[in-house]
């Protein structure tokens, strides 16, 4: 917070030939007005727009304005409603346990055992790179790789690991699951590498000299010092599978549909009262997970500063 | 991107088998990470006779020649140009948005609370429920949603909640001394931004540029509801994959990535020569 304190020092030194001078928040507020503007215009106005909506009455013409619990009631009790929050939190659980174990891992290797600086940047760049490539390319690139005759299985029965093709690998929960672990992986390793660089190695060294394990450090040093890094990614995975539509649709073979999805063929009915008061549920639920993860940390501390 | 300082160690320190095992996983991991897409670039050259899976029947370019001809495909060409043109505005605008908003931030001031949960509540908002809000907004006032307002509004309130979060990562390893240095010999707020601040910041402002141009040009679940009678590739592709089960969808995705790592590549290459420059200046 250091950074802040100093701020007014900063902006002090007059300059009397200046006419106009603005106070130091009266600049963040100029800089940060177009920010705010775009947020609450499209952004917040939107979210409240279907708050609204959702309590509106419709039928198959249009919506009418109204304050109903309708639409609500009849979410709540649609069975299906609490199968596909079901499927979707069986699928955020997994992948996030995944995607947790194995992001801790290599955040832990590329900033703990890689030695050399230059290495390390590679590493990381070779992690993000896919990220910034099209979503959609890399969940079908799944398909021709795990499907019946792909390169996955062909390579087993090559092996003679396997007599035929295994059925489950593609269009099943074993996809989607392996399709978000691909896709979300990074979204934990960057924010836990970011803490771990952060610990004083001191502090490591300080842990072995007074006789800690590797584990004991590992337990008492490395996890509590990551934990905000930890929150961070857990936010973002969990929130990427709540909020999927695409992964489910396209890996699950119609086994599975995803909150979103659901959601979507509601918008493609034009039945927007329901859809807003799905819309709702989900945010709300979005919202609680991710306030009860930010208890845990001081995300802001962490982020600016 | 995340800086990871180096740490010194004693290089003849003997590696536990900790490092062996977490170096097994780093190599699977980044197997995983791209044999899959190594994958469907080779059956993107698939011969004439080959189908979606291997085996390859020879080898050709045909797949590509696809996109280009007229038919089925008439619209791959048309929409890569428009994601391009949005990609860029978008990319524009987030840069000058969240570099102005990550100076705003630098101090507190009332509201920042608010408008910090505001941008982390944009972040982590499920992305089809963005477009439906602007779908709906725009619906109450009769006007037609199109590329460049719905669809570039939508983008946004997912480019710039990164940017503003890549910007708060630049500033952390910003040495502000040198900003103090400055305002010493005189300069105004303007000079000090301009001739000392930017040039400091500039390739944490070059990754912000990149960032949300491969976003954008990436995009889909945000800009499907509110893209109006234009579509970008994406949404495109996402039409193709219900209906297409030829090797042609392999193309445009080959073509794609090609696409993103050439935005990639010049970014890392311009940031690499101005470290360079600025570590041959430093030893003069």
């Amino acid at each position: 917070m250091e950074a802040v304190e100093q701020a007014p020092a900063l902006a002090a030194p007059a300059r009397p030939r200046r006419s106009l001078r603005l106070t130091p928040e009266a600049v963040s507020w100029l800089q940060v007005g177009p920010l705010a503007f775009i947020l609450i215009v499209f952004f917040a106005l939107p979210t409240l727009l279907f708050l609204v909506v959702s309590f509106f009455d419709y039928d198959r013409v249009g919506i009418y304005p109204a304050f109903m619990l309708d639409n609500y009631r009849e979410v709540l009790t649609t069975p299906a409603t609490l199968r596909v929050y079901l499927s979707s939190l069986k699928f955020a659980f997994i992948v996030w346990g995944v995607t947790l174990l194995l992001g801790f891992s290599i955040a832990h290797f590329l900033v703990f055992h890689v030695r050399s600086g230059a290495v390390r940047t590679i590493l990381f760049l070779l992690c993000a790179i896919p990220f910034w490539t099209s979503g959609i390319i890399r969940t079908i690139a799944w398909i021709p790789f795990l499907g019946r005759n792909g390169a996955f299985n062909q390579g087993l029965m090559e092996l003679h690991l396997i007599d035929r093709p295994l059925d489950f690998l593609l269009f099943s929960p074993f996809a989607v699951c392996v399709t978000y672990v691909h896709l979300f992986t990074l979204l934990m390793i960057g924010p836990i590498a970011n803490s771990m660089a952060k610990i004083d190695p001191a502090l490591l060294e300080a842990a072995r000299d007074a006789g800690a394990s590797r584990w004991r450090t590992m337990v008492d040093v490395v996890i509590p010092l990551s934990k905000t890094g930890i929150a961070l990614g857990s936010i973002l995975v969990f929130t990427q599978v709540m909020g999927d539509f695409f992964v489910v649709k396209q890996m699950s073979g119609g086994q599975s549909a995803s909150i979103v999805s659901a959601l979507a063929t509601e918008i493609q009915a034009m039945q927007y009262p329901p859809a807003a008061a799905s819309a709702m549920l989900l945010v709300l639920f979005v919202a609680i997970m991710v306030a009860g993860m930010m208890r845990v940390v001081d995300v802001r501390q962490e982020l600016v500063r | 991107m995340i800086a990871i300082g180096a740490r010194g160690r004693d290089p003849r320190e003997r590696r536990p088998w900790t490092f062996y095992a977490l170096a097994v996983l780093m190599g699977t991991f980044l197997l995983f990470l791209y044999g899959p897409m190594f994958v469907i670039y080779l059956l993107s050259f698939q011969g004439p006779n080959g189908g979606v899976t291997f085996p390859m029947v020879g080898f050709s370019t045909v797949w590509f020649e696809d996109i280009v001809k007229p038919g089925q495909m008439a619209n791959i060409p048309v929409s890569f140009g428009r994601s391009i043109l949005l990609a860029s505005i978008v990319s524009l605008i987030t840069v000058l948005v969240s570099v102005a908003a990550g100076l705003g931030f630098r101090r507190r001031f009332r509201g920042s609370g608010i408008l910090f949960y505001l941008a982390v509540a944009s972040l982590v908002m499920p992305s089809l429920l963005v477009g439906f809000g602007i779908g709906l907004g725009f619906q109450l006032f009769g006007w037609q949603p199109d590329l460049l307002s719905s669809a570039l509004a939508a983008q946004l309130t997912w480019t710039l909640p990164f940017g503003l979060f890549a910007m708060f990562a630049v500033f952390n390893r910003f040495n502000r001394s040198y900003e103090e240095a400055a305002t010493d010999l005189g300069a105004n707020a303007w000079q000090r931004l301009r001739w000392v601040t930017l040039p400091i910041l500039l390739p944490g402002i070059l990754g912000v540029a990149m960032g949300a141009f491969t976003l954008s040009y990436d995009e889909y679940a945000r800009t499907t509801l509110v893209a109006g009678n234009r579509n970008t590739l994406p949404l495109e592709i996402y039409a193709l994959i219900s209906s297409s089960t030829s090797p042609t969808l392999f193309a445009i995705g080959t073509l794609t990535t090609t696409v993103s790592f050439v935005v990639i590549g010049i970014t890392l290459a311009l940031v690499l020569r101005m470290q360079r420059r600025r570590a041959l200046a430093r030893t003069g």
